[in-house]
């Protein structure tokens, strides 16, 4: 569903990004590993639009997404997490689902003001959605907080709920372990693994915890320096001699 | 350490010297066709130097004045105490604000006409408080040139009933609306600019509109403005001693009262009033709804506001839209109200006098803001017998309020949506 063909991302003189191919299918996780600087986190932007890549395309069911606007790229069912969380943390944790889905609601003015039926009916169900994905990550009983007065594991399940109320086709999570503790991983383990049995999400996931990546992963892309090293199962990348001397540099 | 804040405070005083020495200590006295100079009196000499040791004191232990400001705050009962729950403070509030409108509703029948007068203009700044609160407040977006709006509002009455003879009730809507669209043309230049640079640009617009309204001689008059602008009718009843319009009657003649000067102002107020409470009444359900939320959210992180799918350009443009309409409002009652406008009622300074409201009040907080219009609308009027010095103590009040309580009187936020477990 997804094909990143021969992504470049220039800076000026640095190519940050160099002939990165990828491809995602339905109800796959795909992961994007590397060592630090390796390029993986603007592969990411480009793929939702942040940056518009300097060559290659990105094709998502068949449409090219290079250089479309990121609103455009969210609303056609690419959405995004942030390697560090990135909540309204001024805002109640319902109110940050809420907003993620302001293009389900009635958004016309007129009838907000006026508080039609339609309009009532549609913010009703944008709240029942919320109350499924807070129930999902076990944050219900926190509805009403801060989101910025959440544990860090917290907001990093709500980020991900936060994605998920848009009812994305794929999901794109920048480190989503980072900073979590063994069972917190262990639950965020779980929780994606289920993103993808359950709701038929396909997942790309930028991972530096070896033990998620490799437990959950369909394929694995490993980047060093901007350029692709390898591609294949977790299997194989554990037994790639290349990848091996990028992680642990030549014997 | 204190080395240093002596010599910072030796150089402040001499700063002080520097300043006000030829200020205040040397006067240009004319002998004829000649301007001599000459000394000022001892007196002024012993106070120059006075209040350059009084900077000099002040800034050698700043640290502990500043200190003991700080600690000052224990005074206010209400400062170390929780916040108050979202339930309680909205009934909380709608209470004062019920109360306020039940005030505001009976008061002009038993007080003088000038402090009538005085009241629809604080209802005016109301009005521009809380649409320029939506865009400042609610958007984050900081808008310098607001009365711009209020300008273009005042103008599309002032102009139309001089050349078309709309009245006030037509002049309304058109001019709101036209204000809303200047808001809307403003927008787009600026989407990209965020902080200081939006600033600025607004700023530069608000100066635009005044000086076109200047320049525009043969349109707009110039600086002379437009006078003649009708008053409001009520029910096509003028309230005028003699009817000036063909078809009309007189407000004390149908109800066969005797004339009094008093019901216009009263009227005028009236309206002003109903129109403040549409106001607020319209933006507290804008806060609540999408649109509300979405301003809120490109407010806190607009990097995860787009990758959410929500529109930078859509947001922005509804926030400066919908502020601007209000201002347009404002700007249509103004015009009514004063009768004849120019371009000395937009300078910046009504600019800066309007986000002053906002900050002092809290942004993003209604009843905060309305407070504030009104203190800083009847302070300088109380405060006219120091007459030069007003706006030195307003200023110096600015500063207080900004060390004491940063976030404004009543920071308050946006009422936020309840999730009620559904069992």
């Amino acid at each position: 569903m997804l094909e990143v063909q021969n992504l470049s991302m220039r800076f000026g003189g640095l190519l940050a990004v160099d002939q990165v191919s990828l491809d995602v299918k339905e109800r796959e996780i795909v992961s994007i590993i590397g060592p630090n600087g390796a390029g993986k986190t603007t592969v990411f932007n480009c793929m939702s639009g942040f940056y518009k890549p300097t060559g290659g395309k990105i094709l998502f069911e068949g449409k090219e997404m290079q250089g479309k606007p990121d609103y455009k790229i969210s609303r056609l069912g690419m959405v995004r997490t942030f390697q560090h969380v990135r909540l309204f943390t001024q805002m109640s944790v319902v109110e940050n689902l809420l907003v993620a889905q302001h293009r389900h609601l009635n958004t016309n003015m007129l009838a907000g003001l006026l508080g039609t039926p339609n309009y009532k009916a549609r913010e009703q169900k944008s709240l029942d959605r919320a109350a499924y994905w807070l129930e999902r990550v076990g944050l219900l009983d926190l509805a009403n907080r801060d989101a910025g007065n959440l544990a860090y594991g917290q907001q990093r399940r709500l980020e991900i709920a936060r994605c998920m109320v848009t009812e994305p086709k794929l999901l794109m999570l920048d480190e989503p372990a980072a900073g979590l503790n063994p069972a917190e991983t262990k639950e965020l383990n779980q929780l994606i693994i289920s993103l993808k049995e359950d709701y038929n999400v396909s997942v790309v996931l930028i991972e530096h915890d070896m033990s998620l990546v490799m437990d959950i992963s369909d394929r694995i892309n490993v980047i060093n320096q901007g350029k692709p090293l390898a591609s294949g199962t977790p299997e194989e990348i554990r037994h790639n001699d290349d990848v091996i001397k990028a992680y642990l540099g030549e014997a | 350490m204190a080395a240093n804040n002596y010599r910072h405070a030796l150089f402040c005083a001499i700063v002080t010297l520097i300043i006000s020495f030829p200020i205040l200590g040397l006067n240009l006295e004319a002998q004829g066709v000649n301007i001599t100079l000459t000394g000022a009196k001892t007196s002024t000499y012993i106070a120059i130097f006075m209040a350059a040791v009084a900077v000099f004191v002040f800034q050698a232990f700043r640290d502990s004045f500043m200190g003991m400001l700080g600690k000052l705050p224990t005074l206010n009962p209400l400062a170390h105490k929780e916040p108050m729950e979202q339930s309680k403070r909205v009934k909380l509030e709608s209470w004062i604000m019920t109360g306020l409108l039940v005030l505001a509703l009976f008061w002009p029948f038993f007080v003088s006409r000038g402090s009538v007068d005085l009241a629809t203009l604080v209802l005016i700044y109301i009005m521009l408080a809380l649409g320029l609160n939506v865009v400042v407040g609610l958007a984050g977006l900081l808008d310098l040139g607001y009365v711009a709006f209020y300008a273009v509002g005042a103008y599309t009455f002032a102009l139309l009933s001089q050349y078309t003879g709309i009245s006030f009730w037509m002049a309304l809507p058109i001019g709101a609306l036209l204000a809303g669209l200047f808001g809307l043309l403003l927008g787009f230049p600026v989407l990209r600019l965020r902080g200081d640079y939006l600033a600025i640009v607004t700023l530069g617009f608000g100066e635009i509109i005044r000086i076109l309204l200047n320049n525009w001689t043969s349109l707009t008059g110039g600086p002379n403005g437009i006078g003649g602008i009708p008053d409001p009718t009520f029910f096509g009843m003028e309230f005028g001693r003699r009817v000036k319009e063909e078809g009309n009657t007189s407000f004390h003649e149908t109800f066969g009262i005797a004339y009094s000067g008093e019901h216009k102002v009263i009227f005028l107020y009236l309206i002003a009033l109903v129109l403040a409470v549409i106001t607020a009444l319209i933006i507290r359900r804008f806060m609540r709804m999408p649109v509300g939320r979405a301003w809120e959210a490109l407010r806190e992180d607009e990097i995860a506001a787009r990758s959410l799918g929500l529109s930078r350009t859509a947001v922005k443009l509804s926030a400066f839209t919908i502020g601007a309409f209000f201002a347009g409002f404002a700007g249509t009652v103004f015009a009514s109200k004063q009768g004849f406008i120019s371009p000395e009622s937009f300078v910046f300074l009504e600019s800066a006098i309007i986000l002053a409201i906002v900050v002092l009040g809290g942004m993003g907080s209604q009843l905060g803001v309305i407070l504030a219009a009104i203190a800083v609308t009847i302070l300088p009027e109380l405060a006219r017998e120091f007459s030069e010095y007003r706006m030195l103590i307003f200023g110096a009040a600015m500063v207080l309020m900004m060390v004491w309580r940063p976030q404004g009187m009543l920071p308050m936020k946006r009422i936020h949506i309840k999730l009620h477990k559904q069992e």
